[in-house]
């Protein structure tokens, strides 16, 4: 553990993405003490451009509402969707994943039928409809995205239990007697567990962008500040007010940057030899 | 011929998926609070309970639900995917007029994507932990993290607001009478934005998956035979990792073709090209189920028609897929 | 005689964080044109990186740090790449250990030795496909028109490894240099790959290094023989003088190690049988649901019967293909036989539903092969003992304690149990697995290849260890191994399968004096150094008559 720290800290760009990510958290954890109010109140004058008026670090958008508070409650927001969208994505994936490589046969059969169905639908296209069926408030849409999410981790998965399952040690438990149960989650999922995890850094990546997608469509929760529905709103103004679009694009930018650099961090410390990159 | 057979005997057995796909999306939207009719109804301003009645009857949504479901799978086998609420046409046709566009977008975007990314992703690899390395990788890594509607609205901001090169939305320029090669680059110099910013978004992953795959195959045992033939670097990168290298991302052009017509919904309705995605946008916010299982149905037909060809090319690629194995 | 190629204090850095700081540690010998000379050494020894040196083709991080390789009055170290390349291929020819990955899987056979001619040559394509006809003809390719077109999975271990010496060949070389280039293959295949080397090496008058850990093969080919341990070398001479006189002590040790062809002296055959194999198949069927064309069957295992009596052990002896690791895992129900019977006792173990398997399996333990990939390298070893009993109801207090008895009845430090595996060498790790299997004091212990991943000092500590056991525990034991040394060293009586199928059963010492089946009779024919062994073991014989077993 202590090795695999050391290996990370001595890459610049896990560091600086380990780094970046404290900052984002740091941000969503501070935002209710620097901006106390409603950031979705109105705050004073729309479209006040940054730093024209000291009070707004950001300025305004077209509804009068203040864009920095906007920004430090969508980090909240995105980061919020990102980690348990992504928990319900590789939970699923893990439990489909490990079935389908450890039994094989019908029971993969059946379950990759499953799988490829999902990954024949587009995914946003999914994601679309189970929003118009299931509204959109920030619940729906977060649950929403995790469940489209869980075909590649289950993929994933099922790789490494498809490799590790004929490997001798799992051989030797199961001619000791011990039940499919204990194999699958004691004994083969603790070593099939480390590139689940890093992939979990994309798979909240990709996360994060179907969020602002959605709210940029305005098809999320209007109710939230989501960086997202602020690019939207900023669309009307592109012409003359474009930053009320560019700096919400640019957190979710460094958001997303963050989260993939510690990925690939991880990943790197995870295989010293390999560096071997994964999507 | 055995290829053939084998990429037929993969599109068979997508069949059983398609109808996973239809099942599940036509009951799920059964579990949608108001149809069609109630949509249409909220549109025109409220109606009689009488006048909805006689729309549900009219729109066949007034039976149970199997049946319904059962009408539209056999309504299917004659490509009949019947009336869009909305548009007063069938649904066949509306889906046709916007289908060339997102095709064109798509693979157009696909292409680049693919060239760039096998290109980049070989440059990457032969300079590994130097400079083009490092700036190609980030710059990728970029792309890969920026949201592609936000990509799409700063290139507007720069190249059609700031500079007034490109237009800023649309499929052509509309009422200007153009024909042949004039339209044709009417078209193109429309499409150049929206083909870039689904393309880079792309491009990234591309890159990413080939450089690994690059670093990959030159550790492999016949890379180091082929050294000690005396090739020299550029000749091994060519006659023999290339190719192998190339597995890899054309699995990826199948797995992503789904997600790839999920981003033209995005970049569509950014750029108000009038595709297949923003299509699909326009029909889950006016609720028009026929016109969206529609979409769901030929985006998933056509996902497996990218797979088919993808089988086909790797069978070309490995003569191992032809053995069986 | 002028030498061909001399290396002069040769000294190779590894990466830092490596187990040593040289892979070779000053390395001084030369290769004369028209010999064969041997380099053997254990896993470790730096033999390869040798190799890799001469060809400049050391992994990225290792470096040579010191010393000359001339080739022709020039130093190989110091040419350019450019220069490099013109020798590579074209002065000197190189095969390697796994034909099937030193391929290229994408493209011809025939294609890829005529690259050969395409980067050095200006022949013209119809030059070029006579010769590589001529060359594929030369190393006895079956049918060299066929193999013209043929992808690297459509060709046999041997014919690959083939495939490879013709390219080597290709330029004429005046140096081929051969890494392990058997290794990988079935004993069989080796001695026919063996015998073209030598035939070649004559014909042409090529200087050959031959990169190996086999003594069997060194008394095969060599004229000269380099013995390397841990990036030095220990000895060199003549390969008559080394094999027969070893001076170094380490030398002596790895000779000693060797197991001789020498069939054991029977153990008493205990009565009854304790494990008897009635009919047992087993079939794979692969392929369509939609086409028939597709499907095939193969036949794995192919009605064997076999009697194991109590307190012997039986060895299972093939080729990879034989089925006899697949026999061994349907005894332990890794894999379900088709048909048959398997009776431990008066229990049909091929009957039993999984769960009642699952009851019965503390009877019949199993020692894997692979030291490496046999233990889950997340646990501790002596948890990885104690599992088997805790399994089975016993408290883990008790099972713990019991792990520590059995550590250090395997020759291990009972201290040792809060280790990981990684933590342990490839032998201390065959130790663990074989106190895993015994923890549960199984009736029948079934070792599939236990020692054919070991070096061969390893190897004879763990056999030697397998033979006190047997005699103090009394075990019953089922040996599945490739290597007929080996099996000669440790089993009472033998098996012999082939395709699936048992071809001949009987005392070890009678299939080896007078083999019934003319495939057993090409196997013992295969050993590696064969006649090497034979005069050693009448050497051994005539000195203590009384090792000969009485009747």
């Amino acid at each position: 553990m202590g090795k695999l720290l050391r290996r990370y800290l001595q890459n610049p760009a896990a560091l600086l993405g380990g780094v970046l990510l404290l900052v984002i958290i740091a941000v969503a954890l501070i935002a209710p003490l620097v901006f106390p109010r409603d950031p979705l109140s109105l705050a004073g004058r729309p479209l006040q451009w940054p730093m024209a008026n000291p009070h707004f670090w950001f300025g305004t958008d077209a509804s009068g509402r203040d864009i920095a508070a906007q920004i430090f409650y969508g980090a909240r927001v995105s980061l919020l969707i990102g980690l348990v969208a992504t928990s319900i994505a590789i939970a699923i994936g893990i439990v489909i994943g490990a079935l389908a490589g450890f039994y094989g046969g019908y029971v993969d059969e059946a379950l990759m039928r499953v799988t490829e169905a999902f990954q024949t639908l587009p995914n946003f296209l999914l994601l679309l409809v189970l929003v118009a069926v299931f509204g959109s408030d920030i619940t729906t849409v977060t649950i929403a995205i995790g469940f489209v999410s869980w075909p590649a981790p289950a993929r994933l998965t099922r790789a490494e239990f498809l490799t590790l399952r004929n490997r001798e040690f799992v051989q030797a438990c199961r001619v000791l007697g011990m039940g499919d149960r204990q194999i699958i989650f004691r004994e083969i999922l603790p070593n099939a567990l480390p590139p689940v995890i890093v992939y979990a850094s994309v798979v909240m990546a990709v996360a994060i962008l179907l969020e602002s997608a959605l709210a940029f469509l305005n098809l999320s929760d209007p109710n939230v500040a989501s960086w997202g529905n602020l690019i939207g709103s900023g669309r009307g103004v592109l012409r003359t007010q474009w930053y009320v679009s560019a700096i919400p694009g640019f957190a979710i930018l460094m958001t997303v940057l963050a989260v993939s650099l510690v990925g690939q961090g991880l990943n790197d410390a995870l295989n010293p030899r390999l560096r071997r990159t994964i999507t | 011929m055995n290829i053939l057979l084998l990429a037929l005997r993969r599109l068979a057995a997508s069949l059983p998926t398609l109808l996973i796909i239809l099942a599940g999306l036509f009951l799920l939207l059964q579990l949608a609070p108001g149809d069609t009719v109630d949509a249409l109804m909220a549109q025109i301003g409220g109606g009689d309970p009488a006048t909805a009645k006689e729309l549900r009857h009219y729109y066949g949504l007034d039976i149970s639900a199997l049946s319904q479901l059962a009408r539209y799978f056999l309504r299917l086998i004659e490509f009949d995917l019947g009336q869009s609420a909305i548009y007063g046409k069938p649904v066949a046709s509306v889906i046709a007029e916007r289908l060339p566009v997102t095709l064109l977008l798509m693979s157009t975007s696909l292409c680049l994507a693919f060239a760039g990314g096998t290109a980049l992703g070989i440059l990457a690899a032969r300079n590994i932990d130097r400079w083009p390395d490092t700036l190609i990788s980030t710059v990728g890594l970029i792309f890969y993290s920026t949201p592609s509607f936000w990509f799409g609205l700063m290139g507007i901001v720069l190249f059609a607001i700031t500079f007034g090169w490109l237009p800023a939305g649309g499929f052509e320029e509309v009422g200007s009478g153009l024909t042949g090669l004039a339209r044709v680059i009417d078209i193109a110099h429309h499409l150049v934005l929206p083909v870039v910013t689904l393309a880079l978004i792309f491009l990234a992953t591309y890159l990413r998956i080939m450089r690994a795959s690059m670093l990959e195959v030159r550790g492999l045992d016949f890379v180091r035979t082929a050294r000690a033939k005396g090739l020299g670097e550029t000749a091994i990168v060519i006659r023999h990792a290339l190719r192998n290298a190339l597995l890899p991302m054309v699995t990826l052009v199948g797995l992503q073709a789904g997600t790839m017509l999920g981003g033209s919904v995005v970049v569509e309705s950014v750029f108000a090209l009038p595709g297949l995605g923003r299509l699909a946008y326009e029909s889950v916010v006016q609720r028009d189920l026929n016109t969206l299982l529609g979409i769901v149905f030929v985006s998933a037909l056509l996902v497996i028609a990218v797979n088919f060809i993808v089988d086909l090319v790797y069978g070309q690629l490995d003569p191992r897929i032809a053995a069986g194995r | 005689m002028s030498a061909l190629l001399e290396i002069d204090d040769l000294h190779v850095r590894l990466p830092r964080g490596a187990d040593r700081e040289e892979a070779l540690a000053g390395v001084t010998l030369s290769l004369v044109p028209g010999e064969i000379l041997c380099v053997v050494g254990e896993s470790g020894s730096g033999k390869s990186m040798l190799a890799n040196a001469i060809m400049r083709l050391l992994p990225a991080g290792v470096e040579a740090t010191r010393g000359r390789i001339s080739l022709g009055g020039r130093d190989l170290l110091r040419m350019s790449e450019a220069e490099m390349r013109r020798v590579r291929g074209a002065a000197i020819g190189m095969i390697f250990q796994e034909p099937m990955t030193a391929l290229n899987p994408l493209r011809r056979a025939g294609d890829q030795v005529a690259e050969m001619f395409r980067v050095h040559t200006d022949f013209s394509t119809r030059q070029i496909r006579e010769r590589v006809l001529a060359l594929f003809a030369e190393v006895r390719l079956p049918d060299p028109e066929a193999a013209l077109q043929a992808y690297a999975h459509e060709l046999s271990g041997g014919q690959r490894q083939r495939v490879m010496i013709a390219m080597a060949l290709a330029l004429q070389p005046a140096i081929l240099i051969a890494d392990e280039p058997t290794t990988a293959l079935d004993v069989t295949t080796q001695a026919r790959i063996l015998d073209l080397i030598r035939d070649i090496q004559r014909r042409r008058g090529m200087a050959i290094l031959f990169i190996t850990h086999d003594f069997g093969v060194v008394a095969e080919i060599a004229d000269r023989v380099v013995v390397m341990r841990a990036g030095e070398l220990v000895e060199e001479g003549a390969a008559d003088r080394v094999l027969n006189q070893p001076q170094a002590p380490y030398t002596r040790a790895l000779i000693a190690a060797v197991p001789p062809l020498l069939p054991r002296p029977p153990r008493q055959a205990g009565g009854a049988p304790i494990l008897s194999l009635v009919g047992v198949s087993k079939t794979y069927r692969s392929g369509g649901l939609f086409s028939r064309r597709l499907r095939r069957v193969t036949h794995a295992v192919r009605e064997v019967s076999l009697d194991l009596p109590k307190g012997t052990t039986l060895g299972i002896v093939g080729e990879s293909g034989s089925g006899k690791s697949t026999l061994a895992r349907c005894i332990v129900r890794l894999l379900d036989p088709d048909g048959g019977n398997i009776l431990l006792g008066d229990t049909d173990l091929a009957a039993l539903s999984r769960r009642a398997m699952r009851r019965q399996s503390r009877r019949v333990q199993m020692v894997f092969q692979d030291p490496f990939a046999s233990l889950n390298p997340r646990r501790r070893a002596g948890e990885l003992v104690a599992q088997g009993p805790m399994l089975h109801g016993m408290k883990r207090d008790a099972a713990l304690a019991k792990a520590r008895d059995l550590f250090a009845l395997v020759g291990l430090d009972p201290s040792a149990v809060d280790r990981f595996p990684h933590e342990f060498s490839g032998g201390q790790r065959q130790r663990i697995g074989l106190a895993r299997a015994l923890a549960l004091e199984p009736d029948v212990l079934i070792a599939d290849e236990p020692v054919s991943a070991l070096d061969v000092s390893v190897q004879a500590q763990v056999l030697a260890l397998l033979d006190e056991l047997r005699d103090r525990l009394g075990l019953s034991m089922l040996f599945i191994t490739h290597d007929l040394r080996v099996a000669a060293k440790v089993c009472d009586r033998i098996a012999v399968m082939k395709d699936g199928a048992l071809i001949e059963v009987g005392a070890t010492a009678d299939v080896f004096r007078a083999p019934q089946h003319d495939y057993t009779r090409a196997l013992l024919d295969a050993v590696p150094g064969r006649d090497w062994s034979r005069r050693r073991e009448s050497a051994i014989l005539s000195a203590i008559p009384a090792a000969i077993p009485a009747g």
